[in-house]
């Protein structure tokens, strides 16, 4: 990513430091500069961002939540990681290969994915990819259902474990389409189908030897089937850590529990139907798009129910502002601005001009980036005394919040601006060839630069994390006072079985600061009788 | 400690840990079908007035009605072998899952006889949408079979030691693998109709 | 299924013998209204009708959903829903693009 930023700032300039070892005269190639959009897109999601909000902090957290010793199935846990392991090798592999990696983006329109090199190897990895979610989300479910500690109702599950519920279900249902699709693809690729190639098709100037008689569109259909609730797979377990972050630093119950499981559950149910708005320039009609805009508008409303519900939860709260805190009070604003730049996305008149834009990728970005990355953050600082037995640096924690903020913001805030002015996505030197580019291309620069600065604040990160391990404050089982079943367990858990006893539950997830009680929380084990 | 409900049901669920993982495995596989269905549907829409039919003229349906019929079977003496455990009848058991066992070879060979039949007659998957289609989609489906027989190999021979030492938990194991194995006809019930016969 | 003894099992064994010959007769069934000279949209319709059929005896008595626990019968609506909206997906997309036409 940011050899493509230096590209984009500095077009046809030698790319500093790596550049002479790579290409002929050290400046990024047109084809690579593809390869590494469409890479970063699918590396970023499907390798980064769901392994770790949902493998990652779903496995560890779920069960110990849930107040149970393990997964519901061990052996396909480990299927699901090895399958994993698996697709990502082949992603990652395929930069070495003689034909390059995938370069028809991470959305891998045909006809274009059938004919460019790199897409096989693309397909074969999604495969592997999409089993171990299946596999590893089956498990997620199976886990929250049947393994609940005696007394977990459903009404006092924490709020992370029903946006685990709600994304493991997404991804049971949704991934499967995009997992026939692929195979669809793999078909055109290898034996010579025309699943997605039309009749007559013309490539440079020479018809395509193909018997036609496909459509892209079906592509297009199969793939945003999956990859619209997808972008809730990305921001449910996000919204999930927020909330715990919330809740335990505020030091109150979250307001209006009820509404955040009503809303998150009818989100994953709406998620379903409003694929269709991936897809205003197909030319599709207007009753189509009308239902599509419709559906739309009527998903916006969960998600913001859930994040007014976040945002009263800090009313009258007595803030510990601590650096969990600080990124998911980070995250409300920043999923707010991704949020609400998605509306005139989601309305086919003003979604033409803007549609492939930078506007565009402003606003995902917004959602993902700024958005549940710092989520995801807020879950790695606030678990990590769970993990590990020790809290991380506090200092160190703000030295890398405050200018990730800033730069995070520096990178996208202007994308919006280009998009506006019309610049289009996916260009090799970033517009410069457009006139109507000229005015907003020194926003190139600040992008770049703010893009730098980032990747130099995440050492930080990654020197607090390592340093922390050894020298970290001792953490005890509790360090943050929180009420949930986490918390009972020594830190780190125990390996075999995460408690020393059973666990029994006895009230909701949230009970923070209940007037006439002697401590500001009372853990969910804590029986009844104790109260006062 | 041992997970729970491995083998006995929850009580407020009335279900075991494998049985809910199935279904869902299940559900999984119903959407992937369905967009393999709904690709079927789509070409189905766009090809030229009753070229879908005539192309499909080239399969054969005396055989496939025979497949059709040995996948049935299979279906009947996988539920068969079910119930013999049930009743604690394990040679029975033994002879139902073998007899299932040999359904699924006798598919997969009549399977090969009508591959090979269209590639002798250069019909391949490139030839138009139809044959496409037909390939992934029974194609697809013959991984599913051969998936089954992998599991259902194990345990008719090696796995089937577990039946001494826990067979309640035996027959949970095959009533799940029952259920993957009724799903794979379900498929092809509809299969059958809509690449033979429409 | 558990605790259930001989003679449950037994009634279950004939309950499926009486499905399996069901299926076999609407295997021929099918296979022979396939033959008869009927319009295209009649033999779509008599197929998946036929088809449906088979499909819900099995998944009733094979797989047991005729006496299946709430939950999971909730899991297969939703995802049976959802099935739905991949079928009409491409029919969404056909009207449309004759209205494109027009």
């Amino acid at each position: 990513m940011m050899v493509m930023r230096w590209q984009l700032a500095y077009p046809e300039t030698p790319v500093p430091f790596i550049g002479e070892f790579l290409w002929e005269n050290g400046i990024l190639l047109p084809e690579v500069y593809n390869s590494l959009g469409a890479m970063h897109g699918t590396i970023m999601i499907f390798l980064g961002v769901v392994p770790l909000a949902v493998g990652a902090f779903g496995n560890y957290f779920v069960p110990l939540q849930i107040g149970t010793i393990d997964m519901a199935f061990p052996k396909l846990n480990m299927t699901s990681y090895w399958s994993y392991f698996v697709g990502g090798v082949i992603m990652v592999a395929s930069f070495f290969t003689p034909e390059g990696a995938a370069r028809s983006g991470w959305t891998s329109y045909p006809p274009l994915s059938v004919f460019e090199p790199g897409q096989t190897l693309w397909l074969i990895g999604m495969v592997f990819l999409i089993t171990s979610s299946l596999l590893g989300s089956i498990n997620i479910i199976v886990t929250i259902v049947q393994l609940r500690a005696p007394g977990l109702k459903w009404m006092r599950l924490p709020f992370f474990v029903w946006a685990q519920l709600v994304t493991s279900f997404l991804l049971v249902l949704a991934f499967p389409p995009l997992e026939a699709a692929a195979v669809l693809q793999l078909m055109d690729r290898v034996v010579g189908t025309s699943f997605f190639l039309p009749t007559g098709l013309v490539v440079s100037g020479e018809m395509v030897a193909a018997t036609g008689g496909g459509s892209p569109l079906l592509w297009q259909h199969l793939f945003w089937f999956l990859a619209h609730p997808e972008v809730y797979v990305l921001i449910l377990p996000a919204m999930g850590i927020v909330c715990e972050v919330i809740a335990n630093n505020t030091r109150k119950p979250i307001w209006g529990y009820k509404s955040l499981v009503y809303a998150t559950v009818f989100l994953g149910f709406m998620s379903f139907i409003v694929w269709a708005h991936h897809m205003f320039m197909t030319g599709m009609g207007a009753t189509m798009s009308a239902f599509f805009q419709t559906t739309t508008m009527i998903i916006s409303i969960p998600s913001v129910v859930i994040l007014t519900a976040f945002f009263l939860s800090l009313w009258g709260g007595s803030i510990r502002f601590n650096t969990p805190m600080l990124f998911a009070l980070a995250f409300l604003p920043m999923f707010g601005i991704g949020g609400l730049t998605g509306l005139p996305l989601g309305l086919s008149a003003s979604d033409i001009p803007l549609h492939d834009t930078y506007y565009v990728i402003g606003h995902f970005h917004y959602v993902v980036a700024p958005g549940t990355i710092f989520a995801l953050f807020a879950g790695i600082y606030y678990w990590y005394p769970k993990m590990t037995g020790r809290k991380m640096n506090e200092t160190l924690g703000k030295l890398h919040f405050w200018p990730s903020l800033i730069f995070m913001n520096g990178i996208f805030m202007p994308m919006f601006i280009q998009g506006l002015a019309g610049i289009s996505r996916r260009l090799w030197d970033g517009g410069a060839i457009y006139s109507h580019a000229a005015d907003t291309l020194w926003l190139n620069e600040v992008m770049s630069v703010s893009a730098w600065l980032l990747g130099i604040v995440q050492l930080v990160f990654i020197v607090n994390f390592i340093y922390s391990m050894k020298k970290g404050e001792k953490a005890g089982r509790n360090p943050w006072d929180a009420t949930t079943l986490e918390w009972v367990a020594p830190s780190p858990p125990i390996a075999h079985g995460n408690f020393e006893s059973e666990i029994e539950v006895h009230r909701g997830a949230y009970e923070y600061s209940v007037p006439g009680r002697t401590r500001d929380f009372t853990p969910q084990t804590e029986p009844k009788k104790s109260d006062n | 400690m041992e997970i729970p409900y491995t083998v006995e049901e929850r009580p407020d669920t009335g279900l075991n840990n494998s049985k809910l993982g199935i279904w869902l495995f299940l559900a999984s596989e119903i959407m992937l079908f369905g967009g393999l269905f709904s690709a079927y549907v789509f070409l189905r829409m766009g090809a030229p007035d009753g070229a879908f039919h005539e192309w499909g003229q080239e399969l054969n349906i005396p055989l496939a009605t025979v497949n059709t019929l040995v996948l049935i079977t299979s279906s009947v003496t996988m539920v068969m072998s079910w119930a013999s455990l049930k009743m604690n009848e394990f040679s029975k058991y033994k002879l139902y899952m073998g007899v299932t066992l040999l359904c699924a070879v006798g598919f997969l060979v009549i399977k090969y006889f009508e591959y090979t039949a269209k590639f002798d007659h250069h019909i391949y998957p490139s030839t138009n949408t139809f044959m496409a289609i037909y390939f992934t989609l029974t194609g697809l489906h013959g991984l599913h079979i051969i998936g089954g027989m992998i599991v259902m190999f194990y345990f008719w021979f090696p796995g089937s030691k577990m039946w001494q030492t826990e067979p309640e938990h035996f027959a949970n194991r095959i009533e799940v693998l029952g259920l993957y194995w009724h799903f794979v006809d379900l498929v092809w019930i509809f299969l059958f109709p809509i690449l033979y016969l429409l | 299924m558990s605790g259930q003894d001989h003679s449950d099992i037994q009634s279950h064994i004939r309950t499926y013998m009486l499905v399996f010959g069901a299926l076999a007769i609407l295997t021929v069934v099918t296979v022979g209204a396939s033959y008869l000279e009927v319009t295209s949209g009649e033999s779509i319709f008599i197929a998946l009708i036929v088809a449906s059929v088979k499909g819900s005896l099995v998944a009733s008595y094979f797989m047991h959903l005729i006496s299946e626990r709430t939950m999971i019968i909730n899991i297969l609506l939703l995802t049976i829903a959802f099935f739905f909206v991949l079928m009409f997906l491409p029919l969404m997309t056909t009207t449309d693009a004759s209205q494109i036409l027009q």
